[in-house]
């Protein structure tokens, strides 16, 4: 799993030549503001460098500087392979540099075919503006097949998985890298959403991007992929570099240290155990792909489900919740039963769940309304009586959840769009509370979320448990799993293969769960 | 209206101080300095309006700033102002109704139908023109959200066979319309005319459901975000069919005021309040509560667009001038309105950005 194999290949071919990419001095300052200062980087000709940080530290703004959005202050320097690039940059600037992106939201456009993403700006044209569609195709069939993806140049965009858009984005931005035949590929959290063995696929291309000479920028915020993919880290912390160096000769919790500015002494809660009295039993649940799915849940316990993805886990939240209709089974929950193939939110919540779907964007919050008004959506009817909304009220418990969920700004009134992505997600979670559920759903709860943020969430995940409530937690993050849960469900082709729980649940029985007997199914394309 | 949107360009931006460790006191953080910008923001089209007024009664002092032209201004727009907040309602949940003004069509003619020409009493000719708004609203909620069309064609369509259809019923002005409609209608208290107060009602009754009772937050988060507002458990279909029926309903209560208010039954007048209704919702919210659909902005909205309309007409322009300025304010008001919402997130960054991230 290790991508040093890339580096040197690279130095074989273009020898004694310049940094790939050389920054010395920038800075950006917002309205009397610095967040980025003598910022330093070096990227040599095929090497794949990381670059970490929390929300805030400065990150995006080097990203932003890179791709032309912002011009930095006077002063500093950004060479690309030996040349000065002069600021500001106008549109389609970056990829003459040889700069190209892959952005968290991937910039694809859903209705349309892999062929027309891929080659979007850059259609050769012919006599009288025709595209050579034939030769178009057939290059773009060729770039898709070197990085062995088993994608058709026809597809639509729409019909793919998330990690095979992901791919494709990056076949996107490569092509556009050799048609300025140099260059560094800058991965901006595009893994953010993508499950685990997506991002093994994704890392698989960018060693091939690497083997032919190119540099990786990558943005990121899971830890692991930094060991499993990276050259070299550089972590921003405040608007500076505050250290980095190799991967091999860094360790997990030293990066953690620079990235946060003090040890992490304890990422997760400590253990609990769960009381035996039943708050939920599921049976016979059927999906899409879950199969007969039963189980029963405790109260104080945290359940895990997980497994590769499409294997069904994911399905079970949103089945269970009525997002998604069940074409059968029952929940028993608080003494009475309801039936799944007529669940729905409504009646979800009137049973007592509660549900945090991972899309916090398009299913979790509306961006451009108030902290407040998000949180209290589900409970606006408790404050509303002898005629009217009784908004001192509402608003109090507002802030006195903003407060107890430690959301930063503590602003009731504040849009969400201006929160950070974690504490986003502590105020939906602070939403769901409030409804004070038996049964609390979350699905992949710290996706898009940086480190400090995390514990917290992992810790106000734990509090919630040793107060009684039933946790349903449907994630890939298999560390995560392994620390927080009394019991993982690890599921292949909607069927539990396995339950982990006590001495035998840990990340590595997780994984080895998930993967085995992986020659009989379905991952590939 | 140049100087409202330079005003929300401009202003001071309140910073907060470097977020303190940990918020404490009862209160939470709720002290807010006076925000002038915002201010600038909600009030600007009541300043425009008093701009408009003084320009007018400068230019015009004999004819524009008198009793009887303030009566005129006041007492004419009952309809238009009534069928705007019944657009506001669709609006809200982010669906056009192209069709209020054919459902207020229809209604209109039924009024004078039913009750001069097939000799009904009034009360039974007012309930069927009610009913017909009704039905319009569940023929466009069928549609809309039984079967997903989108409503911008769903009721472009509804609306024009239902101006049709009104024809039909009723090909010319019907006049003799029941007097104890038109004398309650017409009534005048301290110089205007009943209709007047019904519309003041109106718009209390709708920023009273929306500001004072969970409603208003349902329709806006249903119009955000359908999706979110379903997971959170309210029964979004319901919401948006409620909300067509609604506005049909309105459009059909407007079509029995300008019954009592003409005397008369008129087949061919409704459409033309179309795009006045569209204009005053759109600019309407982006005044008082600017981003969102609001009562209150589209009643001063409704003054403000009959005001220029009325000063343009005693300068002599005539005729050409009510489409063009309608219009423009049409396409105005949507972009002040997409200002207005950038410009809410960009000045509440600039508040809460303490220690946030910047990019």
């Amino acid at each position: 799993m290790t991508a040093s194999g890339g580096r040197g290949d690279a130095v074989r071919g273009v020898a004694a030549s310049p940094a790939a990419l050389r920054a010395e001095g920038l800075r950006k300052t917002f309205a009397g503001r610095t967040v980025l200062r003598d910022f330093e980087i070096e990227l040599a000709p095929g090497e794949v460098h990381a670059l970490l940080g929390q929300n805030g530290s400065g990150k995006s703004t080097f990203i932003k500087i890179l791709s032309g959005f912002h011009a930095p202050d006077d002063g500093g320097s950004l060479h690309i392979a030996g040349e000065e690039v002069q600021f500001p940059l106008r549109a389609g600037d970056a990829v003459r540099h040889g700069l190209a992106f892959v952005h968290q939201d991937l910039g694809l456009f859903e209705s349309g075919s892999v062929l027309e993403n891929v080659r979007l700006t850059q259609h050769e044209t012919r006599a009288g503006w025709r595209i050579p569609w034939q030769k178009e195709r057939r290059r773009v069939q060729d770039a898709l097949d070197r990085f062995g993806l088993a994608i058709s140049a026809d597809a639509p965009i729409s019909s793919l998985r998330e990690v095979d858009r992901a791919l494709v984005a990056i076949v996107r931005a490569f092509e556009q890298l050799r048609e300025a035949e140099r260059g560094v590929l800058v991965l901006d959290e595009a893994t953010a959403y993508l499950p685990q063995d997506g991002i093994d696929l994704l890392f698989e291309s960018v060693r091939r991007v690497v083997a032919d000479g190119f540099s990786v920028l990558f943005v990121t915020h899971r830890l692991e992929e930094v060991w499993s993919a990276a050259d070299s880290v550089s972590v921003l912390r405040d608007g500076v570099v505050a250290g980095g160096g190799a991967t091999a000769e860094l360790t997990e919790d030293d990066v953690i240290s620079l990235i946060l500015g003090f040890p992490l002494t304890e990422l997760y809660p400590e253990a609990h155990h769960a009381r035996a009295e039943t708050a939920a039993r599921v049976a016979g649940l059927r999906g899409s792909v879950v199969k007969d799915f039963e189980v029963e849940i405790g109260r104080g316990e945290i359940l895990g489900l997980t497994g590769l993805l499409g294997m069904g886990w994911e399905e079970v939240p949103y089945l269970l919740f009525g997002a998604d209709r069940a074409s059968s089974g029952t929940i028993e929950i608080g003494g009475q039963a309801h039936e799944l193939s007529s669940m729905s939110p409504r009646r979800a919540l009137g049973a007592n769940l509660a549900f945090l779907p991972a899309n916090r964007l398009k299913d979790g919050a509306v961006a451009d309304a108030s902290v407040r008004s998000n949180l209290t959506l589900p409970i606006l009817g408790d404050y509303f009586s002898g005629g009217r909304l009784r908004a001192g009220r509402e608003k109090e418990e507002a802030a006195e959840m903003i407060e107890r969920f430690r959301v930063q700004p503590p602003d009731a009134e504040a849009l969400m769009a201006t929160l950070s992505g974690g504490n986003q997600q502590k105020v939906l979670l602070a939403k769901w509370f409030a409804t004070k559920p038996d049964l609390f759903l979350l699905h992949e709860p710290t996706q898009g979320v940086d480190v400090g943020s995390r514990k917290q969430i992992f810790s106000l995940i734990d509090e919630a448990a040793k107060e009684g409530k039933a946790i349903v937690l449907a994630s890939s993050e298999y560390e995560d799993l392994a620390h927080l849960c009394d019991r993982v469900l690890v599921f292949r082709n909607g069927r539990v293969i396995a339950e982990l729980a006590k001495s035998s649940l840990s990340e590595s029985r997780i994984v080895e769960q998930c993967f085995r007997d992986t020659e009989s199914s379905a991952i590939g394309g | 209206m140049s100087e409202t949107v330079d005003k929300r360009r401009t202003g001071p931006q309140p910073s907060v101080p470097a977020e303190s460790a940990a918020p404490r006191g009862p209160s939470g953080g709720r002290r807010r300095r006076p925000d002038l910008a915002g201010i600038a923001a909600s009030y600007g089209i009541i300043f425009a309006w008093a701009a408009v007024i003084l320009v007018f009664s400068l230019l015009e002092p004999s004819k524009f700033f008198t009793t009887a032209n303030l009566q005129t201004i006041l007492g004419s727009q009952s309809v238009l102002l009534i069928l705007a907040l019944g657009l506001i309602i669709s609006l809200s949940v982010g669906e056009y109704d192209l069709s209020v003004a054919g459902a207020m069509s229809v209604s209109l003619v039924l009024v004078g139908y039913l009750n001069v020409v097939a000799g009904w009493a009034i009360i039974p000719a007012i309930l069927a023109a009610l009913l017909s708004g009704v039905l319009v609203g569940v023929l466009n909620a069928a549609l809309v959200v039984g079967l997903g069309v989108q409503s911008l064609v769903a009721t472009l369509g509804t609306g024009t066979l239902l101006v049709g259809l009104g024809v039909a019923i009723r090909g010319e002005t019907t006049s003799g319309i029941s007097s104890s409609l038109v004398d309650v209608i017409r009534y005048r208290i301290i110089g205007l005319p009943l209709s007047f107060y019904l519309a003041l009602l109106f718009t209390v009754i709708v920023w009273y459901c929306v500001r004072f009772t969970p409603l208003g937050r349902y329709l806006y988060f249903v119009g955000a975000n359908p999706s979110v507002a379903k997971l959170s458990g309210l029964p979004v279909n319901r919401i948006r069919a409620g909300a067509l029926i609604a506005t049909s309903f309105v459009g059909a209560m407007a079509g029995v005021v300008f019954a009592g208010t003409l005397a008369a039954s008129d087949p061919n007048i409704s459409a033309s309040y179309l795009l006045p209704a569209f204009a005053a919702a759109f600019l309407g919210s982006t005044a008082i509560t600017p981003g969102r659909f609001n009562a209150w902005g589209t009643f001063v909205a409704v003054y403000f667009l009959v005001t220029g309309i009325t000063g343009l007409q005693l300068l002599g322009l005539s005729g050409w001038i009510e489409d063009v300025f309608y219009g423009g304010s049409l396409v105005l008001a949507v972009s002040l309105s997409k200002l207005a919402a950038k410009y809410q997130i960009y000045r509440r960054s600039r508040i809460t950005r303490s220690g946030g991230a910047p990019g």
